[in-house]
């Protein structure tokens, strides 16, 4: 039977391997991905009035950005790859946004690629993978 | 206007050829005197009483208004509260909207606006004058406000324009013109022609004169006195690195600080509110009784009304139509929700915070009583409430909560100047959507704007308090007259707006997103 996996992507080296080990997997078992690009926002920051009037074309340009610099190199790679696929790009927090796409599509499990940073930072402001791995609603592949 | 700036010019030409705190005083009372002899007649008009009264017409206006919106719209302000909160929290946000302007973003933008020194030094000036009963008046007033700020940030909203790049510009400007122009109703144009008119005289007066003035208030108290000039110049210079240089990390971190600077402002009061619980009693008490009966404030019980009123109109802004400039930004596709999170704004800013600062000036009690009689005393001039150590504005918050907490008068240094500063680059973004509604866009002619906001920063600072007040107050309610006229011939549309969104909501057709 056909699953779909999540991937959650945002173009740096981590999440490259994390795509590239969840189409290993997919094409071992022929299921399909989606390829999820989140761009971290906040509903609840504080914006000045300039630019609150700004930020619906500012918006516009960090998808058009997001697709061409982003999900661009991913679909030569998808190509090759030669398997069913889908992208998506979402505004929010990204562990919790991850899990809602993985909610809806029904996925079976979300990969994610591992900055690697073990060090003071992620301690005191968490790591998505951590999160994820604690919050998901689905096994999550943490790859390092 | 033309005048106090050419003086300003050749003043600062003087204050560098001629060193010394003299010579620099004497600016500042040059500055001072030019100020107050170019606007004593706008101010006059403005706030001229009734005839045969001593109550000013504008006040009036202001309460009449929001009494009509109040009950135009069935109480709004208390049916849809819950419904506002629920908004707020994105309850009913579409997630495929995420990344643009939230409720909260457009509430929290606009508050930071308002909230600043009116709800710490206008409050003092209103209890300095019209005592504990001013409050009373100041609530009533928040309240209703409600009613007239949901009115205009829903027209604010409808009216809007949106750009083909993506950006949008609204506020009273446009609803007047597409508005009227909707309803085949005339003057529209010249309504929103005297608006903007309006919108740039109050960025000046109350959006940065005021502003300027009250910080330079606080920062003296603190560190001894020394020339308002200085201080103008110093955030003038500010001001210009954010607005014109484009310094935005600046504006930016402005705004992330002042809703801790205000949370730390409310969490102070009520501290200093629940150490003197047994005294919460008694201020309510004199509250109250001050509201209705003469107490020995200046102007009787009047005057208690007229400073609660003045000061609430000035710290939360409904009715001026500021409010609707910032909050047209917002992505919705139902203008009176919009309309809905604005009417928060009032609760928070006067009906909180407001009722806070009044509450620890009069549960700290600044203000002197004759023992004899229990009647306040007037101060030599005869003209506010004598206080414990003749403070008034600012400085009389400052002394209220520094006598609970003495290291308090330097967190509020902080707090005034970066309220100041927030208000400041909120209204010069009002000032230049006025601008450039009148003379179109473009660099140069919002260059020109920019620094004419900049040097009115320094005269602010430099002017003494009356004159500077009394003209930030009447730009201001300059914007509320001809924004109220608006609004009563829009409201029709608003009630339509709400009654279908209302139905939509009941039956079920609106839902909130999981």
């Amino acid at each position: 039977m056909s699953r779909k996996l999540v991937v959650g992507f945002d173009g740096s080296d981590a999440s490259l391997r994390a795509l590239d080990f969840a189409i290993t997997r997919a094409q071992t078992q022929s299921d399909s991905l989606l390829i999820a690009h989140v761009l971290e926002w906040s509903p609840y920051s504080f914006l000045t009035p300039s630019e609150l009037e700004d930020r619906h074309r500012r918006r516009k340009e960090e998808l058009q950005r997001a697709e061409t610099s982003v999900m661009g190199p991913v679909m030569k790679r998808m190509e090759i790859a030669n398997i069913p696929f889908e992208t998506t790009m979402r505004y929010g927090h990204i562990a919790e946004t991850l899990c809602r796409v993985a909610k809806e599509e029904v996925a079976a499990m979300i990969f994610i690629g591992r900055m690697g940073n073990s060090g003071f930072a992620s301690r005191i402001f968490g790591s998505v993978a951590a999160t994820l791995a604690q919050v998901a609603p689905v096994p999550v592949v943490i790859v390092p | 206007m033309k005048t106090s700036t050419q003086a300003l010019m050749s003043a600062a030409t003087g204050a560098m050829l001629a060193t010394g705190p003299a010579a620099a005083q004497g600016i500042d009372e040059t500055i001072n005197t030019v100020f107050a002899n170019s606007t004593g007649w706008f101010v006059s008009l403005i706030f001229a009483n009734f005839p045969g009264t001593t109550f000013p017409w504008i006040v009036g206006w202001l309460v009449i208004g929001a009494i009509i919106f109040t009950i135009y719209f069935g109480f709004v302000q208390f049916r849809a509260f819950g419904h506002s909160i629920a908004l707020v929290r994105g309850d009913y946000s579409d997630p495929n909207d995420a990344g643009e302007v939230s409720h909260f973003q457009a509430l929290t933008t606009a508050l930071s606006g308002t909230v600043g020194l009116g709800n710490i030094a206008g409050v003092a000036v209103a209890i300095g004058i019209g005592g504990p009963g001013a409050t009373f008046w100041m609530i009533l007033a928040g309240l209703l406000g409600m009613a007239t700020k949901f009115t205009e940030c829903t027209l604010g909203v409808k009216y809007r324009n949106e750009y083909a790049d993506g950006t949008v510009s609204g506020g009273p400007m446009y609803y007047m013109t597409k508005g009227f122009a909707e309803r085949s109703l005339p003057g529209g144009k010249f309504l929103a022609v005297l608006f903007a008119i309006f919108c740039i005289l109050g960025s000046f007066g109350g959006g940065n004169m005021f502003q300027s003035n009250q910080a330079h208030a606080q920062i003296i108290n603190v560190v001894g006195d020394y020339p308002g000039w200085i201080t103008g110049v110093v955030m003038a210079v500010i001001v210009f690195l954010v607005i014109v240089g484009g310094l935005k990390s600046i504006a930016s971190v402005t705004e992330k600080i002042v809703p801790f600077m205000a949370a730390l402002y409310v969490g102070t009061a009520l501290i200093i509110i629940l150490m003197n619980f047994n005294m919460i009693g008694t201020a309510f008490g004199q509250i109250f009784a001050g509201a209705f009966t003469n107490d020995g404030v200046v102007g009787g019980a009047i005057g208690a009304l007229i400073q609660g009123f003045r000061r609430a109109a000035f710290s939360n802004e409904a009715g001026v139509g500021s409010a609707a400039i910032a909050h047209s930004a917002v992505r919705t596709k139902e203008p009176v929700t919009e309309g809905f999170v604005s009417l928060l704004e009032p609760f928070i800013d006067t009906v909180v915070i407001c009722t806070m600062t009044a509450l620890v000036i009069i549960i700290t009690g600044q203000l002197v009583t004759d023992p004899a009689t229990g009647m306040f005393l007037l101060n030599e001039a005869g003209d506010a409430i004598q206080t414990v150590d003749g403070n008034s504005g600012v400085a009389l918050t400052s002394a209220a909560f520094s006598s609970s907490f003495g290291w308090f008068r330097y967190i509020l240094v902080v707090a005034v100047v970066l309220f100041a500063f927030s208000t400041m680059i909120s209204w010069s973004y009002y000032g230049l959507k006025a601008w450039t509604f009148l003379f179109g866009e473009g660099q140069t002619k919002e260059l020109v704007f920019k620094i004419i906001f900049c040097l009115f920063v320094v005269i602010g600072a430099s002017a003494g308090l009356g004159p500077v007040i009394d003209f930030s107050d009447a730009a201001i309610f300059a914007m509320a007259v001809v924004n109220i006229l608006a609004l009563y011939m829009l409201m029709p549309v608003v009630k339509a707006e709400m009654t279908r969104y209302l139905e939509r909501l009941k039956t079920g057709k609106i839902r909130k997103f999981e």
